[in-house]
């Protein structure tokens, strides 16, 4: 198969990464290389083969719902690029 | 002069003949000798000189509750999050990040003692098998400058290889603990995935990755272990599974044990000097009592793929949190889409943006039945042919890389990068503990044995490669003496 530069682009947005156009070029030429290989999954049979959740064997882990510790206001913000007041601060949602 | 272990240090700590001060500071010296090899990151002085005084404090005042590791330098790879101390998984876009908490491997070292000197370089975000995917630059490989220590914990063996530190913690998620290990001649191994918490790791693949000790020894290892193992609340996927006491299954030897061989893993593609270096390590551990069996894991062939398209789609899952509002680079754009747009495009590097577009690509609509719901029934598959395997025979001994270290800048081509972990990734899909210990040279450069157990058997991987390596020596085999220090301030 042969990706679309154009489904690439798409692939870019909805990963939310901001690539140049000669970025968009060279992945799709190695996304291709990769799926190409990558296809030999379908020849694998596996009919009757359940999907691996959980490699270790868990299947939930709960704990009582009570309040515990948690990170002081100003630990959580101390990395924050922008904040106002206790809150993290970011750009319009809407244009 | 061979290096000292951590055993040795720890003797000569009780017997008063130097103090977890000096010790730190002479790792430190160390450390900085090898600054041409790129290994460090960062130093942690402030921690190491409070960790120090906690330690001779335990040792002078209450010695009978100083653990094997208190007083101990150590460094660990720059994926753990430790209060404080800056923290980037080699990556610009982290780059100035101060975790405001302890991840829990990293705090028990620090509640046994043990005393944090260097945070080492890795591949960005873990994803790599050479170093050479580090934002701050390659590492050199100890035995040879020019070749790659391996990846992604290229640093954290390095510097163990190199003499520096006792032992160091790394991450294994497809082999980024037991490949360096090999290509840089020292132990390191990764336990069984929800052994040691995961609290605190910045995270690649969940359902993969696993945190564990490098050291040149395996009793050594077993020590590191010992301190980070076990359930912790704060990783949901954590096992409540006792943790089986390592100690005394060391030096019981393989007298009677079943050892089988993947004859997959064997097959293709290995080079003359790895083949020879294993088949003398089999021979080895057959004359210790131990017998021989040929098994199949059919499986292999298909690893490679189901491995590069699950570690990718949890990748592009647990890398969105890196968004530029919460913590680490901000590139400011008008719009809130925009500002992610230009803040992920200008802090990840190539093999990050790969693999977040390939794992973005296979949970897509339309995609995710053919590729990540197929690869996690190959994955079943690989799982349970490793289960029956284990039904005949007690672990596996195979090679850990199918080559040596390789010259730096020589797979430019991703999938030829990709291939390095061919050995080492079937473990993790499966969840299983394994090691690599050296098992000789080929051309000057380290091989490395690839013991691997069924599920929550650590104790019994530990026992095996032990008993190889004591019997073999080639743990002691160290590198060629350290370059000359780089006149280059970094």
């Amino acid at each position: 198969m042969t990706l679309a530069r154009d489904q690439v682009a798409h692939v870019a947005m909805l990963a939310r990464l901001g690539l140049s156009d000669e970025e968009l070029e060279r992945y799709r030429e190695q996304l291709d290389a990769i799926l190409a290989h990558v296809d030999r999954l379908q020849r694998v049979d596996t009919s009757g083969v359940g999907e691996t959740a959980q490699v270790g064997g868990l299947v939930n882990a709960w704990r009582e719902d009570v309040r515990g510790e948690c990170l002081p206001v100003e630990a959580a913000l101390a990395n924050a690029p922008k904040r106002r007041r206790d809150h993290f601060e970011v750009g319009a949602i809407q244009e | 002069m061979s290096h000292p272990t951590v055993a040795d240090l720890g003797a000569s700590l009780r017997r008063g003949e130097t103090s977890p001060a000096e010790l730190a500071a002479a790792s430190r010296s160390a450390l900085e000798s090898l600054a041409s090899l790129n290994p460090v990151l960062r130093y942690t002085d402030e921690l190491a000189e409070r960790q120090a005084a906690r330690a001779a404090r335990t040792l002078a005042e209450s010695p009978d509750t100083a653990g094997p590791l208190c007083g101990v330098p150590f460094a660990y790879k720059d994926v753990l999050c430790v209060e404080g101390v800056e923290t980037t998984a080699g990556s610009r876009i982290l780059q100035g990040y101060v975790p405001p908490y302890t991840g829990t491997a990293l705090g028990r070292l620090l509640d046994a003692g043990a005393v944090p000197v260097a945070v080492t370089n890795c591949d960005e975000f873990a994803m790599g098998s050479s170093n050479e995917n580090s934002a701050f630059g390659p590492v050199g490989n100890p035995w040879d400058p020019s070749r790659v220590p391996g990846g992604s914990s290229g640093g954290s063996a390095a510097v163990v290889a190199a003499g520096a530190v006792p032992f160091s913690l790394g991450t294994d998620t497809g082999g980024s603990i037991r490949q360096p290990a090999s290509f840089c001649g020292v132990a390191g191994f990764k336990p069984t995935y929800g052994r040691v918490s995961r609290y605190g790791l910045i995270a690649f693949a969940s359902s993969l990755d696993q945190i564990g000790p490098f050291a040149r020894s395996v009793d050594d290892v077993a020590q590191v272990f010992t301190a980070i193992a076990g359930h912790d609340p704060r990783d949901s996927t954590s096992s409540p599974t006792a943790v089986e006491p390592v100690e005394e299954q060391l030096g019981r030897g393989v007298e009677g044990m079943r050892l089988g061989v993947p004859h997959e893993y064997l097959a293709e593609g290995l080079e003359p000097g790895v083949r020879t270096a294993v088949e003398s390590a089999l021979a080895e551990l057959e004359k210790l009592g131990a017998t021989l069996e040929e098994v199949s894991l059919p499986s292999t062939s298909a690893a490679l793929s189901t491995y590069y398209i699950i570690a990718p789609a949890e990748c592009s899952a647990n890398l969105a949190r890196m968004d530029g509002v919460r913590f680490g680079l901000h590139v400011d754009r008008p719009s809130l889409t925009d500002t992610y747009l230009a803040t992920r495009g200008q802090g990840f590097g190539p093999e990050v943006k790969r693999r977040i577009m390939l794992g973005t690509y296979a949970l897509s609509s339309g995609y995710y039945d053919a590729y990540y719901r197929k690869a996690q029934k190959v994955r079943t598959l690989i799982a349970e042919e490793f289960d029956r395997a284990f039904e005949r025979v007690d672990a596996l001994v195979c090679p850990t890389s199918p080559i040596v270290a390789f010259p730096k800048g020589a797979r430019s081509d991703p999938l030829s990068m990709y291939l390095c972990d061919v050995l080492t990734l079937p473990v993790n899909l499966a969840g299983l503990p394994g090691i690599s210990v050296p098992c000789g040279l080929s051309e000057g450069l380290a091989v490395g044995l690839q013991v691997i157990g069924p599920r929550f058997q650590d104790a019994r991987v530990l026992r095996v490669a032990h008993a190889y390596e004591q019997a073999t020596g080639w743990h002691a085999e160290q590198p060629p003496a350290p370059p000359a220090a780089s006149a280059i301030p970094r």
